[in-house]
């Protein structure tokens, strides 16, 4: 039986992995991209708690699915707003759409 | 300690098809490739979700994530044409960056381990129940009164108002006018 601290390690490290992409790459859709594995790490988590703690209760499962919910809604509207900017500022680099910047 | 066989094999093979998947989607320049590596990570979650006796959330997983959002970020990659625009990938603080999740890591890390180190580790889990709720006890505790169905309708709101958002910001207003 595979102990619970190996998945929390893996997902630990997945979360960290996307940080890292949120706040080092400089194109938008690369950041969408890390904040959807950051999305995937809590879902390990959320899972793996729900199989070893509390399998008869579906919390766990159920509070998967939200996030399934919310990553659909995130990418969808994310997306739509970078091509909204793609198209005023012809370009995807995060540091060039500073307009609220002052 | 850990023994071998097919469950410990089929996770480390995860272990590695999720990690490394990442680290692909972080640091390649072709962000159609980062794509790729996206869709090889979320495959070794739905392979997770496997392991952990959760069927329906493996082919949800598959069916939205790898079929609808890695899909959409390639229509998001092709759209902006980001994939020519290479450029730097990183910006100037990302050694910053480095340190910063490096530091977080240890920090959860140890927070991870520390509890189930040695001496007979009072809270570890050695047995895993048998019976296990699955996707029709799902779908019971989502529509149920006493379970999630307030959250189950406000989730349906925030999709449709997301929907018709993403559709009203990413609409072309000059060619609508011409």
């Amino acid at each position: 039986m595979i102990p619970l601290w190996m998945y929390l390690l893996v997902a630990a490290l997945l979360f960290c992995i996307g940080i890292y992409g949120v706040l080092a790459r400089r194109n938008a859709v690369a950041i969408l991209m890390s904040v959807e594995l950051m999305l995937n790490a809590v879902n390990i988590n959320l899972v793996a708690f729900w199989r070893y703690l509390a399998p008869q209760d579906m919390s766990g499962q159920a509070f998967a699915a939200f996030v399934f919910v919310i990553a659909a809604a995130e990418a969808a509207v994310g997306l739509a707003i970078l091509l909204f900017v793609y198209r005023t500022k012809r370009s995807v680099i995060v540091e060039d759409v500073n307009l609220l910047r002052w | 300690m850990i023994e071998l066989n097919a469950q410990t094999i089929a996770f480390a093979v995860l272990s590695a098809l999720v990690l490394g998947g990442a680290l692909g989607v972080v640091t390649t320049r072709n962000l159609v490739h980062g794509a790729l590596w996206l869709v090889l990570s979320l495959l070794g979650v739905a392979g997770y979700f496997v392991l952990l006796s959760a069927p329906f959330l493996a082919a949800v997983q598959v069916l939205v994530y790898i079929g609808a959002i890695a899909i959409l970020i390639v229509f998001a990659v092709m759209l902006t044409r980001s994939m020519t625009s290479l450029g730097e990938v990183r910006n100037r603080q990302w050694w910053l960056s480095a340190i910063t999740v490096i530091l977080l890591f240890l920090l959860l890390a140890a927070g991870i381990i520390l509890p189930v180190w040695g001496r007979g580790a009072p809270g570890e889990v050695t047995t895993l129940s048998a019976t296990v709720g699955g996707a029709a006890e799902l779908g019971a505790a989502l529509v149920a009164g006493d379970g999630f169905v307030l959250p189950f309708e406000v989730a349906s709101i925030l999709l449709t108002a997301a929907m018709i958002g993403a559709i009203v910001v990413a609409r072309d207003e000059e060619d609508e006018q011409a």
